[in-house]
């Protein structure tokens, strides 16, 4: 199949795009909707506002989710916030301002039109979610109450105490349940996909596993929507979720679609620090933290003080030293790399010496006790909980940690991957963030996507396939799609090796969070490209599976995941090889300033990297969009 | 610095599939340190189980942090363990003792029917929300945010019942298998809102009858609340009765009217 990037940006100003388009976009007549099939897979935020409002609008709705339930997709851990441009505060906010701030914290590695439409929706997205129930905090006098995130200079973030994503999600679940119980949408629980089904260069449908008795069953449909969310898990350790994972993403990208940017990986600065080797998983502590905290480190490397004895004199407030405008209220990749460095300098705090203070007795001293306990009570709760430390006592130690990526499914303007009628929203798909996502804005996007983008993008494609057939699950394309899902499956069961599905995660992993992570060398990349293969083949000649696939087997669906993983894991390195320079998350050492700072190329780097599959993912082609940038001045990136 | 927990003898309920007969079954777990979680605990046991080739225990769980509800265990008979307010993934093994017995079970209740070993369907919860437990806003046309101000009392309260994480432990520590706990908090969310005050009869009404199909009679014993991760009042389901009862008078008045 020969790829074309066609990023179909409507003409006109950057003000003028989206309207432009929904102007132009063809529609689908309401009764005629309930004659097209669109299958969702994914029910976070992205998928379960898409479907509900897709719903809505009339179309034939199938939801699909790994979990028990729609209402425990990953989203439903964010904490911190979403981000709109309301202006509330009256801070001198505005779309422009949102889309300036995302713009530039992904360090000009986003498409304009793409992310100016983002900043333009963001209004909408905090009227829905209350008029749906969604107890955002409010202030005294019953207005909304906001708070500041990272790379922000105004207060734009809505906030349910620390548990944002969760009311969010719950609120989009809700809205989905709705459509559920109206017969609009047929929900699939405990399905994973396995694969998508591609004829004659369309998505036809995809294939699916039971994960109760392991059916492999095919879905047709006239459009797929892939929520699926990120990859971030690739790094074993990560904040992440334990079942979040990249099979259908990489499923997609198998078949056709092109993979952008996956060397664009978000580590968070604010996660507790590993304690122990039989960890499963980082808790993240909410960005908002660094409303209030401050992060430091003593200065001799040697103390062995506790944080509170150590005098101000001997304190290295880094954050606050290097980057004085932003603060604390860094960028989360220039957080990141500060706090790493302060570790590898050998400053490092706790027992193992890897991580950072994030201290709040100023806080505590400025604002009291309670007011502290009002804004993070439950953080400082799950940091006691899991750390065994009491925060108003003694500082939070705090180690940055695989959180978000940036990269996923490339799309278009209408959210529609190189594979026609297959679309990807959330964080599954590139689009918005750039090398770098600011806090509180996956939840923006992914909302965005969901409810007030692809509901209207898609009418655009499935209008002029009114009345046409499409191909049906009895078609060979799907048959040999399931036999094949069927022998991967059973592949793993039948290796019979030594080694559990988990061991090769912690060790893909391990590889990927040393040469592909913080930061990156050419030589250090070279030296994962060469160990990923090698263990590989020992994945599929020595891996374990107890059991069988005709019945409930969570080792056999982490083999799967695991799978792809180290399949990506090598595209990862090959892409962050490529990239000869530093942008956002994307640290390469040969490429900084003489202050440490990323240095980007923008001659031969203002583009995305879309891969292309060609079966060995050592040797994926890589394509290229170029990125204008019309409306924003290309610049250097500063927080100073 | 992390110390180490020995010998512990784990029993550990085993099931293979709904209809087949379970057992308990017993394992020993000679070492584990204390900083571990107790579903880490039960990974190191897994993947001990895989090594002598034996099947390893099934049971949910995903983001490890207290607020999917995925998580689901009875542990010692008490549902998500030992420590108050805490789901069982965020439980410690700093809780524990060395040569101390766990008795490791699924949620037991009528209408959450075991899949395998410690892993039950909760979709019944699912259908008490479908049958009512939202807010009837069709995506667009939402008027700005900021058009109704909402006492911060208000959107505080309706917060704490809005946190519940949908785990099921209110159901499986009640002797009748009730889902009042559950379902009272969802009603109380909406039914504290202005937005929430349109379908306020009506949701309170669909949402009880359902949670009656699947689940048991509350006869007020208190358990849920005790078991409860999100430390839900059993005050909500006070709210709900009253709702509930008003539901009966309001409808029949409208349906008077028409
Ligand atoms: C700890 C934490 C805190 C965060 N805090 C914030 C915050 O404060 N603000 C913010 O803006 N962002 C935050 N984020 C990021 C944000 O939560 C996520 O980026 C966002 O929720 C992703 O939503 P999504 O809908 O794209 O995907 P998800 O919510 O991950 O949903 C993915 C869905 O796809 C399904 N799925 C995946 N693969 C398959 C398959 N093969 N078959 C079937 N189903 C499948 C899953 O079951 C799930 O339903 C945070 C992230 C983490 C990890
Ligand atoms: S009320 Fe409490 S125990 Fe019951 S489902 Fe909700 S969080 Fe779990
Ligand atoms: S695993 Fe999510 S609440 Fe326990």
């Amino acid at each position: 199949m020969t790829i074309t990037l066609n990023s179909k940006i409507p003409a006109g100003s950057i003000n003028d795009k989206w309207n432009n388009y929904k102007e132009d976009a063809k529609l689908v007549a309401p009764g005629n909707k309930r004659k097209f099939k669109v299958i969702v897979v994914g029910s976070g935020l992205a998928g379960a506002s898409a479907a509900a409002t897709m719903a809505e609008l009339g179309y034939q709705v199938d939801v699909f989710t790994f979990h028990d339930s729609p209402r425990r997709a990953h989203s439903i851990a964010a904490q911190g916030g979403i981000n709109a441009a309301k202006n509330y505060q009256g801070d001198g906010d505005s779309v422009h301002r949102l889309f300036y701030d995302t713009i530039k914290g992904g360090d000009f590695r986003a498409r304009e039109a793409n992310v100016h439409r983002l900043a333009e929706v963001s209004v909408n997205i905090i009227d829905q979610m209350v008029a749906q129930g969604v107890p955002f905090a409010r202030e005294y006098g019953g207005m909304l109450d906001n708070r500041s995130f990272g790379g922000a200079q105004v207060s734009r973030t809505f906030y349910a105490r620390g548990q944002t994503g969760q009311q969010l999600l719950l609120g989009a679940y809700q809205q989905l349940a709705r459509q559920i119980g109206l017969g609009n949408v047929r929900m699939f629980n405990r399905t994973e996909l396995v694969d998508v089904v591609t004829i004659e260069g369309r998505c036809a449908g995809i294939v699916t596993r039971d994960l109760v008795n392991g059916e492999v069953v095919s879905h047709s449909a006239h459009a797929v929507v892939m929520a699926t969310g990120g990859y971030g898990n690739v790094f074993f350790l990560s904040t992440n979720a334990m079942a979040c994972n990249v099979t259908a993403a990489w499923r997609a990208h198998r078949k056709g679609a092109t993979f952008a940017n996956p060397c664009y990986t978000q580590i968070h600065p604010t996660c507790i620090p590993q304690s122990d080797p039989t960890q499963s998983k980082l808790t993240l502590m909410s960005e908002s933290l660094r409303n209030d905290g401050r992060v430091w480190v003593p200065q001799n490397p040697d103390e062995t003080r506790p944080a509170s004895q150590v005098p101000e004199a001997e304190r290295d407030y880094i954050l606050e030293r290097l980057y004085p405008s932003y603060g604390n209220l860094a960028p989360r990749d220039i957080s990141s790399r500060a706090a790493k460095r302060s570790v590898d300098s050998g400053r490092g705090v706790g027992p193992l010496k890897n991580g950072v203070y994030l201290d709040f007795s100023d806080a505590i001293n400025r604002l009291g006790k309670d007011v502290v306990e009002e804004r993070y009570g439950n953080l400082f709760e799950m940091y006691e909980r899991i750390a065994g430390e009491n925060p108003y006592d003694m500082p939070m130690r705090i180690y940055p940690a695989s959180h978000y990526t940036m990269g996923g499914l490339w799309v278009d303007y209408e959210l529609m991957t190189n594979i026609p009628g297959l679309y990807a929203a959330g964080e599954a798909n590139f689009s918005d963030h750039g090398a770098n996502r600011l806090g509180a804005s996956a939840l923006m996007q992914g909302l965005a996507d969901g409810y007030f983008v692809l509901p209207y993008t898609i009418g655009n494609y499935l209008a002029p396939m009114l009345n046409k057939p499409i191909p049906g699950t009895d078609h060979p394309a799907f048959k040999e799609a399931e036999l094949a899902a069927q022998a991967r499956y059973q592949g793993y069961v039948d290796i019979k090796g030594t080694r559990s599905p988990d061991y090769f995660h912690r060790e893909v992993g391990r590889i990927i969070w040393d040469y592909c992570g913080m930061e990156r060398t050419q030589q250090g990349l070279e030296k994962a490209l060469s160990e990923l293969p090698a263990l590989y083949e020992e994945f599929q000649k020595d891996l374990r599976v107890t059991g069988d696939a005709e019945s409930m087997n969570q080792t056999l669906e982490k083999a799967g995941r695991v799978d792809d993983f180290f399949q990506l894991g090598m595209l990862m390195c090959r892409d962050a090889l490529e990239r000869e320079e530093s942008c956002g998350g994307h640290f390469r050492a040969e490429y900084q300033t003489e202050e440490g700072e990323a240095l980007r190329d923008d001659e031969k780097f203002a583009h995305v990297a879309a891969w292309e599959w060609t079966g060995d993912p050592t040797k994926s082609i890589r394509h290229k969009e170029e990125l204008n940038f019309e409306a924003i001045h290309l610049a250097t990136r500063s927080y100073k | 610095m992390s110390n180490h927990l020995k010998n512990l003898k784990l029993k550990i309920w085993r099931q293979s599939g709904p209809t087949e007969k379970g057992h308990f079954e017993e394992y020993v777990m000679p070492e584990i340190s204390d900083e571990a979680s107790f579903l880490e605990m039960l990974d190191v046991l897994n993947e001990g189980l895989i090594g002598e080739n034996k099947l390893p225990v099934v049971f949910d769980h995903d983001c490890r942090e207290g607020i999917c509800g995925t998580c689901s265990l009875m542990i010692n008979g008490q549902a998500h363990g030992p420590e108050r307010s805490t789901a069982t993934c965020q439980l410690h093994m700093r809780k524990f003792k060395s040569g101390d017995e766990i008795v490791i079970e699924p949620w037991r209740a009528a209408a959450f029917p075991i899949i395998k070993d410690l892993m039950v369907d909760r979709s019944a919860f699912d259908r008490i929300i479908e049958s009512g437990g939202f807010i009837s806003a069709n995506t667009g046309g939402a008027p700005d945010a900021n058009l109704i101000p909402i006492p911060k009392s208000v959107a505080d309260a309706a917060m704490d019942s809005a946190e519940c994480i949908g785990c099921g432990a209110c159901v499986a520590a009640c002797p009748n298998g009730a889902a009042n706990l559950f379902t009272a908090a969802k009603i109380s969310h909406l039914n504290l809102l202005p937005q929430g005050q349109a379908e306020r009869y009506k949701r309170t009404e669909a949402m009880v009858e359902t949670m009656d199909e699947y689940f048991g009679s509350c006869t007020n014993h208190g358990e849920c609340e005790a078991a409860c991760p999100k430390e839900i009042s059993i005050d909500v389901i006070a709210l709900m009765n009253k709702d509930y009862r008003k539901s009966k008078l309001k409808n029949r008045k409208e349906i008077s009217r028409s």
